[in-house]
């Protein structure tokens, strides 16, 4: 930022600021507020509302030389233009003078808010955003005292229209701003929500089905500044004020969202404490003041019947309640009998310190740790990772950003608007991916591969890759060789396990051979389908191919906080074999069902701890809402088991084991729970007195996280292991070869639980290409039978001309266990 | 009658017909212009003549095209044939009835500003103009005068029309655009300018019909001949749309600079029934209203002197005549209900000012109102005055608060009876 400075005045408070800043901004960076409402600091301006009328002066030029023309004292002489002014849509200009706190500017504040509140229905008692809106602060703050609209000739419309089903519109409370269409065009680019009709008749409405059709809808209701966009959700469900906030962070992709849960006692439900709502929190570095969808509606679980509260122990075949002594027990007794067999598989949905008691108890007692999970490259990214002061917020010109075999919208959604943003701003993208997806339109350069074919197509960028190479891939290599800085982001598309870690593997080989490691803005990033995933291998945890095999050999299976009988038959039968099976989790599952010995948990808003996000970020979330009955955190319960086995473990203080690990783990020696919830500053100011300005998100106030080290960045050796086989892709004749995707709103066991995305959730359905359809004599919405490993599934079809022929996809996690890529029986159903 | 040469038609029958055109020396200007003069060179021409728009704001036309950036393209051209202001019915006549000069003039301000594309604006009722002119189009395709090389040169050009759904504000430049690009009819926040981004984000030139139409007359007969006509600051012709109270209503193609008394009296044929004229507005429902003081029927009708001396911009020259019988209380009444309607509703302001002056309006109409009723209308006018994001917001109150000011008795006739207790 070598730009010169901009100076003028506002309110005679001498501001320098950069050129092109708005007035609105300059005057905000002096503390003085220009009351908005159209204005949003993440928005383009559009004038609509008129709320921030100032006085502008500026100084007259001397049309010759070019100077300010100055009277006898040598000040420049101002031309006050006859009208007010947009402060929000004025660039400031050298030498301009702005006066907010005249009379005639109060006039204008008063006149148009008595404008706004002539068509309101003022029903701020039974108002969502009563009590953080800003219709009502600013009303008090700048509004007439009195209406002299003649409250019998109200407009009445319609205050109930659901846009969809996440989101309803109140038609009276609409104060026409924008900021929603505008959100939904600039920001999340999906146009789904338009302005209709003109005059008084100017509303909102719906484009798309199903209507409001984009993930990241919810915003819209936190910078609506009024009551009239509320979600499904929390409309009618409490008053702000009585809202406590427990800062948390997401727990549904790596993307590590900074996140508020907004509780209060419910007297419906005895008293307890209950989540109503889930907020966005600022953190300029993760997700901004935003959110999506599922972040924000997919919470419900914690509610769920289905919770279990006391530890049991199976007797005479059946599940029986028991002590949490009597089932600890028995654990230690039968870890100690069976040594060495444990076979720990835990979910990456547990924080850092769960992880790490699991992975010493297990360490310890010479198991296996062993990760749920069908991604790999977790011990790269720890070595090759984007490291400190990496900010995708500020990724421009000189950067490029190769993504490949993923489909960031759905994988990881808040990483998608980033990403986006970063190369509106200027950064190259390059996308390779087998099919079209939604940030192809983003990119500088877009390269089909064939499914299985992924590393062939990041081979060309190798630095010695021949010079024969045909477009668009010529193009992309020598953007990507001509960059000073390189993320290289991979997904799930397509890949299982062994594909998954060979991809990493190439990624990160290919990152170290061209300099791209070490240093801000370079590195390799994992779009994880856990909020956990990196922390859980930075803990020790990885996944492995057999695992079925290993489960059926375990002495003692210890499953924490993950469902594998649920998910395939295969695992469950494989559990069948394995010896003692002990099961932590917070819900009913089948693999609980099959338990030996079950430890009931605590859901992650129940207690503290700390998240490693995709990016590698630390960041901490705390308790939001008492824990149920008789569970306890899962690293507790773990310490207990270890204390059994005559080891100390940490059981009390999630902060003490995180300092047990930064002791232990060279990325974490800086770490403590005081660092991790320190906050600085951010632009745009958010929290109560800038309601007005940035809308409901919440000020971070509990910690901003922080940015862990890489081996790279520490400038240690780096331990790359030798480049696993590269997989084969699996075709044969007579079977159709089905890939995995990844969507945002699968079945998963956390999603399932909250009833408003139900609509929204994917199916168990075969997308392929018509020919392909044709050549296996299957046509659109047919309903055809698979067989995974003798176990026949219902699959529907759907066509879609875009994709790659001879191929299917079908989404992960709609219970059907297909997590790789698999060559499959096909037949239509009888 | 005189010779007319904006309404041609009526000094040449048949002039709607392409050969009947061309045998009166159509297309000649634009041969002209296209083979021998350079792009600049017919700017200048403009320039020269002092043409201003026609459509109400009276910019300088040669000014307008010349402020289009050779560093960004295309350029393009959009006809503003939206014609919705009350009272204006001057380019519908010249498209229903001399089409190809307006063409033609379309056609050279397209060659002046190196545009390959040219829209035509409608609005949505005039769809049988749009087909006529669709006609038309074909056959100036068909005789070489548009498409690819025209006159052998490697200038091409291509014209569209396209129809509005029926809304005055799609009549603003910026709406029209918006429209035009199939979105919502709003107004843009300016700058950025069309001339710098306009249509599809790219330097646009918008003119409106009648502007167009002198062009021809302008590169055939030079800027000198167009001076001729009308005053220094405002030379040429316009055509004048009288409405209201005379007995002559209907296009007029005058000086400018001629008065008020010739439209009205000579031209017009006078008041009906010869009543006393109370009012005059000169710019449709956007007008400021003229008390009709012998004084002011002696005033020139040009962009500068109704200004200065009432305050009363020309606009588009819709003259509507008020004699004595007409309330100015109802006048505002119906002025306010048009904008009303018409207010696209993006600004605060407009959007709610007008509801909110209508419902006042009509409490004074149904004699409901009180004297607090008449300030309260005034005080709401004033608070619209000088805080909208368009001009049409800052129309809507021209006629109430200059009735308020002239003819505050026709408003006190409708108050309600107050009891003084
Ligand atoms: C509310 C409003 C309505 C307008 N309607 C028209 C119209 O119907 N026709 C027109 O030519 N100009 C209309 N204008 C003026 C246009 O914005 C623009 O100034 C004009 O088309 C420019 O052409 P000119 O320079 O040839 O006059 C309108 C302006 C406003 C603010
Ligand atoms: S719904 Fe809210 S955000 Fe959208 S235009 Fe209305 S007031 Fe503005
Ligand atoms: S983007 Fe990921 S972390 Fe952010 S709210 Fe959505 S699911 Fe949660
Ligand atoms: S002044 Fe009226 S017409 Fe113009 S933008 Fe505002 S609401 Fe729309
Ligand atoms: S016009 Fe500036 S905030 Fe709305």
């Amino acid at each position: 930022m070598t730009d010169k400075l901009v100076h003028l005045t506002i309110d005679n408070i001498p501001v320098s600021v950069p050129p092109d800043t708005l007035v609105v901004d300059a005057a905000k960076q002096a503390g003085i507020n220009i009351p908005v409402f159209c204005y949003h600091p993440k928005l383009h301006p559009v004038g609509m509302c008129r709320m921030c009328l100032v006085e502008i002066g500026r100084p007259l030029l001397d049309r010759a030389s070019g100077e300010f023309v100055r009277d006898a004292d040598g000040a420049p002489k101002l031309q006050f233009s006859p009208k007010l002014e947009t402060a929000c849509t004025t660039p400031v200009t050298e030498g301009m003078v702005v006066i907010t706190n005249s009379q005639k500017v109060a006039d204008a504040r008063r006149e148009v808010l008595e404008f706004i509140l002539t068509s309101h229905p003022l029903d701020c008692p039974i108002c969502d955003k009563g009590g953080e809106c800003p219709l009502q602060n600013l009303t008090m703050e700048h509004g007439p005292g009195q209406s002299r609209f003649l409250f019998d000739e109200k407009m009445h419309l319609d205050k109930h229209v659901p846009l969809g089903e996440l989101i309803y519109l109140d038609r009276e409370r609409c104060i026409q701003c924008g900021r929603c269409v505008r959100f939904q065009n600039e920001v999340a680019d999906d146009p789904v929500i338009a302005f209709s009709q003109r005059g008084r008749a100017l509303e909102i409405i719906t484009q798309s089905t199903p209507g409001f059709d984009s993930i990241f809808s919810g915003n819209t209701t936190d910078i609506c500044p009024v009551g009239a966009l509320t979600t499904a959700d929390f409309r009618f469900a409490a008053r702000p004020w009585e809202l406590k906030a427990a800062a948390s962070i997401c727990q549904h992709c790596a993307v590590g969202c900074n996140i508020v849960f907004n509780v209060r006692r419910e007297a419906l439900q005895g008293g307890r404490m209950v989540i109503k709502r889930v907020m966005p929190r600022q953190n300029e570095q993760v997700n901004e003041i935003w959110i999506c969808d599922k972040g924000r509606f997919a919470y419900h679980y914690v509610e769920s019947p289905q919770r279990l509260t006391q530890p049991m122990i199976r007797k005479d075949g059946a599940l029986i309640e028991a002590e949490w002594d009597e089932a600890l027990d028995l654990v230690a007794k039968k870890l100690t009998a069976y040594g060495a067999s444990l076979v720990t598989l835990a979910g990456g949905r547990l924080s850092n310190e769960d992880l790490f008691n699991l992975y010493s108890l297990t360490h310890t007692q010479g198991g296996q740790a062993v990760l749920y999970s069908y991604m790999a490259g977790g011990d790269l990214t720890a070595q090759v990772g984007i490291p400190p002061q990496t900010d995708l917020g500020k990724l421009g010109a000189g950067c490029v950003i190769l993504v490949i075999a993923c489909d960031l919208h759905e994988e990881a959604p808040l990483w998608w608007l980033r990403i986006k943003a970063a190369a509106q701003r200027g950064a190259s993208l390059i996308v390779l991916n087998p099919r079209t997806t939604r940030l192809d339109r983003y990119a500088r350069h877009v390269i089909r591969y064939e499914y299985g074919a992924e590393l062939a197509a990041l081979s060309a960028f190798q630095p010695q890759s021949r010079g024969d190479l045909p477009e668009p891939v010529r193009s992309a290599v020598k953007t990507f060789q001509e960059a000073e800085n390189v993320i290289i982001l991979y997904g799930s598309e397509g890949l299982g396990l062994q594909e998954s870690k060979a991809l990493a593997h190439a990624c990160a080989g290919l990152l170290i051979k061209t300099y791209h490691i070490g240093r801000s803005n370079n590195g390799l990033v994992a779009a994880w389908h856990n909020a956990n995933l990196q922390g859980a291998w930075d803990m020790g945890f990885s996944p492995i191919n057999n695992l079925a095999e290993t489960l059926s050999k375990a002495g003692v299976t210890y499953v924490v906080a993950t469902d594998p009988a649920g998910d395939d038959p295969q695992l469950a039968e494989a559990l069948q074999h394995s010896g003692f099976l002990v099961v932590q989790d917070i819900l009913m599952t089948e693999t609980v069902k099959m338990a030996d010995v079950f430890l009931p948990a605590q859901a992650y808003m129940e207690r503290g701890g700390s998240y490693t996000s995709g990016e590698r970020r630390l960041q901490r979330f705390y308790p939001a809402v008492p824990p149920p009955g008789n569970t306890l955190p899962d690293f507790a319960i773990t310490a207990r088991i270890s204390q059994r086995l005559g080891r100390t473990a940490e059981e009390q203080s999630p902060a003490r084991i995180l300092l047990q690990i930064a002791a232990t783990n060279p990325a974490y020696a800086e770490m403590d729970y005081q660092l991790l919830a320190q906050v600085h500053e951010q632009q745009p100011l958010m929290g109560r007195h800038d309601l007005y300005y940035g809308g409901t998100t919440y000020e971070n106030r509990q910690g901003l996280g922080a940015h862990l080290s890489t081996a790279a960045s520490r400038v240690e050796p780096l331990n790359i292991p030798d480049a696993p086989p590269p997989p084969v892709f699996p075709v044969q004749e007579g079977l159709l070869t089905v890939v995995p995707t990844t969507r945002l709103y699968d079945r998963g066991s956390l999603l399932i639980h909250s009833n408003l995305l139900h609509q929204r959730l994917a199916h168990p359905t075969l997308t392929m290409h018509p020919k392909t359809a044709e050549a296996y004599q299957l046509s659109r919405g047919q309903t055809a039978v698979m067989l995974l490993e003798k176990t026949p599934y219902r699959v529907e079809i759907d066509l879609d001309e875009d994709l790659p022929h001879g191929i299917a996809l079908l989404p992960r996690s709609v219970g059907i266990p297909l997590n790789a890529p698999q060559a499959v029986k096909l037949r239509p159903e009888s | 009658m005189s010779e007319h040469y904006l309404l041609r038609h009526r000094s040449v029958p048949h002039i709607d017909r392409l050969d009947v055109y061309r045998s009166q020396g159509g297309f000649e200007a634009f041969h002209k212009a296209v083979t021998s003069l350079k792009p600049g060179e017919v700017i200048e021409e403009i320039k020269k003549s002092g043409l201003r728009g026609r459509g109400g704001a009276g910019f300088p036309t040669g000014t307008k095209w010349g402020f289009l950036p050779n560093t960004l393209w295309p350029h393009y051209v959009v006809a503003n044939a939206d014609e919705s202001e009350p009272g204006t019915f001057k380019d519908h006549e010249i498209l229903e009835s001399n089409p190809f000069q307006f063409l033609e003039g379309l056609m050279i301000a397209a060659y002046a500003v190196q545009a390959q594309r040219a829209y035509i604006y409608l609005r949505g009722e005039f769809w049988q103009l749009a087909q006529a002119l669709d006609q038309r189009i074909a056959q100036l395709e068909a005789d070489g005068l548009l498409g690819e090389d025209i006159f052998g040169t490697d200038y091409s050009l291509r014209l569209f029309t396209h129809l509005g759904a029926g809304a005055y504000i799609c009549g603003e430049e910026t709406a029209l655009l918006e429209s035009l690009e199939g979105k919502l009819g709003q107004p843009r926040l300016r700058p950025p300018f069309p001339a710098t981004a306009g249509l599809y984000n790219s330097p646009t030139v918008i003119n409106n019909v009648e502007t167009l139409t002198n062009v021809p007359l302008i590169i055939g007969r030079g800027a000198d001949w167009f001076r001729s006509f009308g005053t220094d600051k405002s030379p040429g012709l316009k055509i004048f749309s009288l409405s209201g109270c005379v007995n002559r209503p209907g296009n007029y193609e005058l000086p400018l600079g001629c008065t008020f008394r010739e439209l009205i009296y000579d031209h017009g044929g006078g008041i009906v029934q010869d009543h006393a004229i109370k009012a005059i507005m000169a710019a449709g429902a956007s007008s400021v209203l003229i008390a009709a003081t012998p004084e002011a029927l002696e005033t020139p009708m040009d962009y500068e002197t109704t200004l200065e001396k009432f305050g009363a911009p020309l606009g588009s020259a819709s003259i509507i005549v008020l004699d004595e019988t007409v309330n100015m209380a109802w006048l505002a009444f119906k002025t306010i209900g048009f904008f009303k309607h018409e207010s696209c509703g993006k600004c605060t302001p407009c959007r709610e000012g007008t509801f909110w002056m209508n419902q006042i309006a009509t409490r004074i109409m149904r004699g409901k109102a009180t004297r607090a009723d008449i300030h309260l209308l005034e005080n709401v006018a004033q608070q619209i005055q000088g805080k909208c994001l368009c001009a049409l917001g800052e129309f809507s109150i021209m006629a109430v608060l200059s009735s308020l000011k002239l003819f505050a008795k026709d408003f006190e006739q409708l108050i309600k009876v107050e009891h003084d207790g």
